[in-house]
């Protein structure tokens, strides 16, 4: 099997070897390509089928979001698509591959949409040279920004559609009697009468604008799409061929090493050159502003270097004290308040209510912690710059880059380059940042990987958060009002476009992170937004004259007060919509129990959203959920007790939905928890790939369990003391891995939605809630620790 | 620097050398090599496992002059994507993976142990993988991907 993700040959070249050999078949290189310069260029006739088209987006961001503007534009067929002369397919995406099926499932979208073999498909992926700016891949957008009608999706219909009115114009037969199989337009009646791509188009442009009423390929006839194919670059990963970013390497490359202050908030005093001087292999000493760096020929030596060097920081202020720092959040100032429902009603109903129930939940930052430490390679010579990151935004990178090294955007050349798993922000941007600092320094191509402890101390961490959720019940026990209030520290970001200071290199090098704006009060909501589910799900979401929530309560406020954070943050799986998840889910347990009813009814009776109400439904049928209210406190030896919990979420409000019965074993002597069983069930809308969409509910479930059960960034006086994996608790391989079963909702007409975060985004509620149900003691505040469980027994 | 004799996966190498690096740095700076790769540089992740005489050692905290002239087997060394050996056809197989980085150190942990302990029970095989991490938190498909190699290598 010919696979389109094999490893380059030793040497990386700077344009994927793969999708050159693809333009030069054509002719052409891919810049040319795009521009039109030098390439033939076929003229379609569509035959009056196409309407001048005013693309929705004229620029290459999905979902309207900005794109830079040399990328190649979303709304022409050519950005997405070259079909070879020989017949090969060649397609360009800016959604990467990161480790969750990427890659396979859009091989997968091209060869249905255009009716080719998978194995004839050659996906590029992320290269400023040759893929649209689809901006970063994250956040869940993958699936819905190129699985629906326009963008990648949207191209391949577009030219299927093209190709059918080409091939009837050279067979002579209406296109409505043809048929596009395996690569060729046929006669549907006569299987002899047809005629290759490769001899349709012979390697020429479509200049053709997407057009997002093309004729999608109805699920009912998938052959490949909604398979489960396997990754085509399992076997290179399990091999050890395949190529990292951390395997790049490129002639004359030099290593490099940096030096991070010596605490959070610390400036850079002096450094002293002759502490490293005639150290073997030294190439350069890089210090600018707060940055410092060393180049040597190795990478022994450079790390040996930069232990050596003699660096002086100024003394930071202190850091507030970890024990009181969810408390600290509420009393911070300036905010910057975001009140994204508010019916004005909610202390009416309140004081109006049979029982009212409060409770404040406490999420610690946590971080992304890649198995691998961040790397990248850059080559910086002159006003050129090539760099191969792991970054999940080429575009984005190449901006920000261009910013730091004083350099044309244009002359920055960023070539993805699978890393460790990201799970988000984590040290990817700012390693490319040091690797082109210190290659700019010596003008010779430098690699770097980060130690343990600069990734873990530096990196942009996931949302601190405290929240505080009251709500009151009628005599019936029905919910008729709902308050959300949360606290959550921020500070930098993803870099974007514009800053690069959003990370730890920039700042360093002299760029400020985003500004923070303060805003108190928060004005009115005048349109909706889920704001990471900082709504609860069971509200109405009434804003605007319309109901956007998935609930039944009509009482509603949620209310956001961000503060400035004393370490990075930034995007971390789920961001924010975990933790506010967390929150909602276990109230709503704790209501259900207040209620006296259970937990799946109770949450039944307050949804409206007809998705949430089948996952939920779903997860319960699956697991065999014995109906009941909690706390069961079902013993099974002298001091285990039994329980289960679910959890459910609309995921940003729709873009996803999950369902989690979790079933757990709590010793209440040690505080120890033993879980048994995890059973989601997960709806994406259509299911473009069962196994991979398996596997990353299975990876979210299971990282889900870690983050609620041991993973907290910890600090003392001045730095972060979690920096290794003794000090930071990721649950190993070796750990009683629960049973997972995984149920998937296929819903093959609605659009493609999230599909990566959905399931971890509900264990820490299911957890949580079953955690209850076995021993009656309610745990508000993530990590789940053995002394927290004993803590909350004791009452 | 020193003149020191690797042999890995089969191969006599001749390296110029500072004999107090890590291994890890020889085999993917000096030999070139994709399999074995930093994690932590602490010996705690189990991403630069290399097998030496059939054991799994952390390649990041061994320095090179301690494995002069002694077999190392990496994971490019076990098998090719074509012809994998049976561990790592049991990880193609469940597609027991995601990003990927931490195979190398699952892998030949997971063979180290099932060579040593041809008939562990789940939970020793458990155990044995105790202080490897996957941070995309691939377990289930792992320990199934190694209960699989386990019935395939005993045949």
């Amino acid at each position: 099997m010919k696979n389109p993700s094999l490893p380059l040959p030793e040497i990386t070249q700077t344009m994927a070897q793969n999708a050159a050999d693809a333009l030069s078949r054509a002719g052409f290189s891919r810049r040319d390509f795009i521009k039109g310069t030098g390439a033939l260029i076929v003229s379609f006739s569509m035959g009056g089928a196409l309407a001048p088209l005013e693309a929705q987006q004229t620029r290459a961001g999905a979902f309207g979001e900005p794109a830079a503007p040399d990328s190649p534009p979303a709304n022409e067929v050519d950005s997405w698509l070259a079909i070879g002369a020989d017949g090969s397919v060649t397609a360009y995406t800016g959604k990467e591959e990161l480790g969750q099926g990427m890659s396979t499932v859009q091989t997968q979208l091209v060869a249905e949409e255009l009716c080719v073999p998978f194995q004839s498909v050659n996906l590029i992926v992320a290269d400023t040279s040759m893929t649209p700016d689809q901006g970063v891949t994250s956040g869940s957008q993958s699936h819905p920004a190129n699985f629906n009608h326009s963008n990648l999706a949207g191209a391949c219909a577009t030219a299927r559609e093209a190709l059918l009115q080409l091939g009837s114009k050279r067979l002579g037969v209406p296109a409505d009697e043809l048929v596009a199989v395996d690569g060729a337009i046929r006669s549907k009646s006569d299987a002899s009468k047809k005629v290759a791509y490769g001899e349709l188009v012979a390697g020429k442009k479509f200049d053709l604008k997407v057009d997002p009423a093309a004729k999608r390929k109805p699920a009912s006839e998938w052959t490949v799409l909604g398979k489960p194919i396997g990754r085509p670059d399992m076997a290179a990963m399990a091999t050890g061929t395949f190529e990292y970013a951390h395997n790049v390497r490129v002639p004359g490359m030099l290593h490099g090493m940096v030096i991070r202050p010596s605490a959070v908030g610390a400036n850079l005093m002096s450094v002293d050159e002759s502490s490293v001087a005639g150290m073997p292999g030294l190439m350069k000493v890089v210090v600018k502003k707060n940055f410092v760096g060393v180049v040597a020929e190795k990478k022994w030596q450079a790390i040996q270097i930069a232990n050596k060097l003699d660096v002086k920081w100024s003394t930071p202020p202190e850091l507030p004290k970890q024990e009181t720092f969810y408390d600290h959040l509420r009393t911070q100032k300036p905010t910057r308040d975001t009140l994204l429902v508010n019916s004005k009603d909610v202390e009416q109903k309140l004081a109006e209510a049979a029982t009212v129930v409060k409770a404040t939940y406490y999420h610690p930052y946590q971080m992304h912690g890649s198995v691998g430490s961040s790397c990248a390679v850059a080559d910086v010579q002159g006003d050129k710059a090539t760099v191969w990151s792991p970054t999940q935004g080429v575009w984005h990178q190449r901006s920000t880059l261009a910013m730091l090294l004083g350099l044309k955007p244009e002359n920055v050349h960023v070539i993805f380059k699978r890393g460790s798993g990201c799970y988000g922000i984590n040290g990817a941007d700012t390693v490319t940042f040091d690797a082109a600092l210190l290659s700019q320094a010596v003008g010779k191509p430098v690699r770097i990987q980060l130690t343990r402890r600069e990734e873990m101390a530096w990196e942009n961490y996931g949302f601190a958060f405290t929240i505080d959720e009251r709500a009151g019940l009628d005599a019936q026990g029905n919910i008729i009002a709902w308050d959300h209030e949360a606290w959550s520290p921020v500070l930098g970001n993803r870099p974007v476009y514009s800053y690069p200071g959003n990370v730890i290199t920039g700042f360093l090098a002299g760029f400020q992170p985003e500004e923070f704006r303060p805003r108190s009060p928060a004005p009115e909501p005048a349109n909706f937004s889920n704001n990471s589910n900082a709504i609860p799900s069971y509200v109405v979401g009434h804003v605007g004259g319309a109901d956007h929530g998935a609930g039944t309560v009509k009482s509603e406020r949620a209310l956001l007060h961000n503060v400035v954070s004393p370490f990075w943050t930034g995007p971390l799986r789920s961001p924010q919509r975990l933790q506010n998840t967390f929150a909602h889910e276990s109230f709503m347990d704790e209501l259900a129990a207040r209620a006296q009813v259970d937990p799946v009814e109770f949450r039944l009776r307050h949804l409206s959203e007809p998705r949430m109400i089948d996952v939920v439904k779903a997860a319960a049928k699956a697991a065999n959920w014995v109906t009941g209210p909690s706390p069961f406190r079902r013993k099974t030896l002298a001091r285990t007790y039994f329980g289960r919990g679910i959890a459910c979420v609309a995921y940003e409000g729709d873009n996803g939905f999950a369902a989690m019965v979790a079933e757990v074993e709590v010793d209440t002597a040690t505080g120890k928890i033993g879980v048994k069983r995890l059973v989601v069930a997960n709806d994406a809308g259509p299911v473009s790939n069962p196994d991979g969409l398996r596997n990353q509910c299975e990876g979210g479930a299971l990282q889900g369990l870690s983050r609620c059960l041991g993973e907290e960034v910890t600090w003392d006086d001045h730095n972060v003391t979690s920096v290794d994996w003794n000090s930071y608790h990721s649950l190993p391989l070796g750990f009683a891995v629960p049973k997972i079963e995984v149920v998937l909702l296929n819903r093959p007409d609605d659009p493609a939605t999230g599909a990566g975060e959905t399931a971890i985004t509900v264990v820490a509620g299911a957890i949580g809630n079953a955690i209850f149900d076995a021993t009656g003691a309610r745990i508000r505040q993530v990590p789940f620790t053995p002394e927290r469980i004993k803590s909350a027994l004791a009452g | 620097m020193s003149v020191l004799s690797l042999k890995v996966n089969g191969k006599t190498h001749s390296v110029d050398v500072d004999p107090t690096t890590p291994l890890l740095y020889v085999l993917s700076d000096d030999l070139g090599l994709r399999g074995p790769k930093f994690g932590c540089g602490l010996g705690q992740c189990g991403s630069c496992t290399v097998l030496v005489k059939g054991q799994a050692v952390r390649s990041c905290i061994t320095a090179v002059e301690s494995v002069v002239g002694i077999e190392i087997i990496t994971l490019e060394g076990l098998g090719t994507p074509d012809k994998p050996h049976a561990i790592q056809k049991a990880f193609i197989e469940e597609q027991a993976a995601q990003c990927g980085y931490c195979l190398n150190g699952v892998i030949l942990t997971a063979k180290a142990f099932l060579d040593k302990n041809p008939k562990a029970t789940e939970a020793e095989i458990q155990q044995g993988m105790s202080r490897v991490l996957c941070r995309c938190f691939t377990h289930s498909r792992m320990l199934r991907a190694i209960g699989r190699a386990q019935k395939e290598m005993a045949r």
